[in-house]
């Protein structure tokens, strides 16, 4: 049978794309994590679970 | 329970339940001579056995529109039986292979009983059986508690739960029968295979659904390990199991893939299984039950968030430990142990979150015993994520491999983590769900929980000592150059950690069996349901955070 992807083309794409792709998403969920004006919403998420109602808002 | 659903939804159960019973049929009939024609029985009758109360209820009145007031909880009470019923059953099944392991002997005549059917018994019992009803009716408390929103609908939960238990039945009837296509975790044949992704698709759509209903503005970030779980899940189940059957009515199919390339398949399926199935979903479990029974938020929200996208990213990577020094290319074997030792950062960033948390309320985690569960579980995640990072450094790996070192490593994560942190969850759900101020017996928790803690330190300390002396064993040479030992001497040497070991596991079924009892009578008799209603909307938490709630309110 025919080899679709070579050895060499996967070894390439992984070591270019896939390193790019990781930097690039680690340095977007620490921003994302680290941006000042999120730190109310997540106060309030982490607060949210411990409201003593049981009952859906609708 | 069934009169709760409204007309339109019985009608359509019951369509369903009737299709299914004639595929089953269909399948019996055309399958003859195939160990296919069972499972098409299986599906007719347990089809039939869940459509005849369905049709009792038919013709009751539309239930009330008070429904709407409250979540839709009785799937996740269902969901909590059939955990600890898959429970008590897979964890016998494994007391049994563990003392075949000791004394062959203790099989039936029948094939069905053999090692190598039951091995795959305990397996899927336990991790799909028992964690994944677990996931399941969790997942529907978390979501609708997280978001303040009902389900959608009162069908697709249904369909969720009770189509996944087939596929359970579906798996571990077939390898009894023997039915299998080889792959360790997944095991089913397509049939099974396809069933799962229809249910596991209703069940994504059911989750995007109560997500869209929110009225908070954040999702939660227990909802996102729920839904990493559903959506990898998915993905792996489907890549992993793409064949060609033989046949249309028989149980036989070829794999898509062939050579090593099957083998990483197979073990980017494996290795996420354990990520994706017992790690993630679990720490969705954590991250919403520990908090709330503690009666404190989370310590770092942030931190939760980049163990998160930590964790996703890089266990897709780490498969390839699994296959040190096969065929694999050197390349692929570096990278998924270079990314298994930085997984461990993530890891322990979730692991470090709980017990952060528990900060300042060590005094609960003393008196509360279902608390206590999910403080160890949170230790033992941490433990074996350790483990298994070290077990992943390629020279560490050439001791460990094919030992008893890895089962110890599965068996830390399975019971210390896996089970401990289940076991925490649905102490807690128990009465918030039945409306019971607490479970029956408090004393029965207490028990489970040394019994647990116990058999997972005897199972696992027999293991670890077992796995390295077979490694060392296996190793050792002679002044000639010969290996010092025959295989058969390993056997004997391991004969009395494999007693032991079967002490350990005797010990953790014992305290899941103390659980099932204290469930009945939680149900069955257990006070506090009408104080539970007179004293308002709220749930019962459970007496000790309770008193911490209204303390800091
Ligand atoms: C009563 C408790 C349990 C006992 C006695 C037990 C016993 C065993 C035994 C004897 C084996 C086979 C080991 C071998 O072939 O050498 C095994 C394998 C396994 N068990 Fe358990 N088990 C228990 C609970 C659990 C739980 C709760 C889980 C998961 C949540 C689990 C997951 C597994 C897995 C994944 C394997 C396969 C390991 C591998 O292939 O390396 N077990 N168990
Ligand atoms: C950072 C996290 C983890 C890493 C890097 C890791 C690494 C490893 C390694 C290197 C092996 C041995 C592979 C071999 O020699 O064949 C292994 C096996 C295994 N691990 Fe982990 N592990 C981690 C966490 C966990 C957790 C939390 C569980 C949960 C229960 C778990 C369950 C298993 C199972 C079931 C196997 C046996 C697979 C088999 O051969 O059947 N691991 N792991």
């Amino acid at each position: 049978m025919m080899t679709i992807v070579a050895h060499d083309t996967l070894v390439w794409f992984a070591k270019t794309f896939g390193l790019i792709y990781l930097v690039v998403l680690s340095v977007v969920v620490l921003c994302y994590a680290f941006w000042p004006s999120k730190q109310k919403e997540f106060d309030d998420a982490s607060a949210s679970i411990l409201k003593k109602e049981d009952r859906p808002w609708q | 329970m069934l009169s709760k659903l409204t007309k339109g939804e019985r009608e359509g159960g019951l369509i369903i339940l009737l299709a299914m019973t004639v595929i089953g049929l269909v399948i019996a009939i055309a399958g003859r001579g195939d160990p296919i024609s069972a499972h098409g029985f299986l599906i007719m009758l347990f089809s039939m056995a869940v459509a005849v109360p369905v049709m009792r209820h038919l013709f009751d009145p539309e239930p009330s529109r008070d429904r709407l007031d409250s979540y839709y909880d009785d799937p996740s009470k269902v969901g909590v039986v059939l955990t600890f019923a898959w429970g008590a059953f897979a964890m016998f099944v494994g007391d049994w292979v563990a003392w075949l392991l000791v004394e062959p002997n203790l099989t039936f005549s029948g094939a069905w009983s053999s090692f190598g059917r039951l091995r795959p018994v305990h397996t899927t019992g336990v991790i799909f059986g028992f964690g994944g009803n677990g996931l399941i009716a969790t997942s529907f408390y978390v979501m609708q508690r997280t978001c303040r929103a009902r389900l959608p609908d009162q069908l697709s939960p249904w369909f969720v739960l009770i189509g996944y238990n087939l596929f359970c039945l579906l798996a571990v009837s077939g390898y009894m029968l023997g039915i299998t296509q080889s792959k360790e975790y997944a095991e089913p044949e397509w049939y099974a295979d396809l069933w799962l992704v229809v249910v596991w698709i209703v069940y994504f759509v059911l989750y995007l659904r109560t997500l869209s209903r929110r009225q908070e503005p954040h999702i939660y970030v227990a909802n996102w390990y729920y839904m990493a779980f559903i959506v990898v899940v998915a993905m792996l189940h489907i890549v992993n199991n793409l064949a060609v059957p033989v046949s249309l009515f028989g149980a036989k199919s070829h794999s898509l893939f062939a050579g090593v390339q099957d083998a990483l398949t197979e073990w980017w399926y494996g290795h996420n299984a354990v990520a994706f199935f017992l790690t993630s979903g679990f720490l969705g479990m954590m991250y919403y039950y520990l908090p709330v029974r503690a009666g404190r938020p989370i310590f770092s929200y942030r931190m939760s968030i980049i163990s998160f996208w930590g964790i996703t990213f890089m266990y897709m990577w780490v498969g390839s430990h699994h296959l040190h020094y096969t065929a694999l290319p050197q390349w692929v074997q570096t990278l998924g142990m270079t990314f298994s030792l930085v997984l461990l950062v993530p890891s322990w960033g979730s692991a470090a979150n709980a017990l952060l948390t528990l900060n300042g309320a060590w005094h609960k985690v003393r008196d509360d015993a279902t608390l206590r569960f999910m403080m160890v579980a949170a230790v033992f995640y941490g433990l074996t994520t350790f483990e298994g990072s070290f077990m992943a450094i390629r020279s560490v790996n050439s001791l460990s491999h094919y030992t008893d070192w890895t089962v110890g490593h599965v068996h830390a994560g399975a019971l210390g983590w896996v089970a401990m942190i289940t076991f925490g969850a649905l102490y807690a759900s128990i009465p918030w769900l039945w409306k019971r101020e607490r479970m029956y017996s408090p004393a029965l928790v207490e028990l489970h929980f040394w019994l647990a803690l116990a058999g997972t330190a005897v199972y696992v300390f027999a293991m670890w000592n077992s796995g390295i002396i077979q490694g060392l064993m296996w190793r050792t040479y002679t002044e000639n150059g010969n290996l010092a030992y025959t295989f058969i001497d390993s056997l004997v040497a391991m004969k009395p950690y494999y007693i032991a070991r079967a002490i350990g596991g005797l010990l953790f079924l014992l305290g899941a069996l103390a659980g099932c009892l204290n469930l009945f009578l939680t149900i069955r008799l257990a006070p506090g349901e009408a104080e539970a209603e007179r004293a308002g909307s709220g749930p019962a938490y459970g007496r000790p955070s309770a008193a911490a709630l209204q303390a800091g309110e």
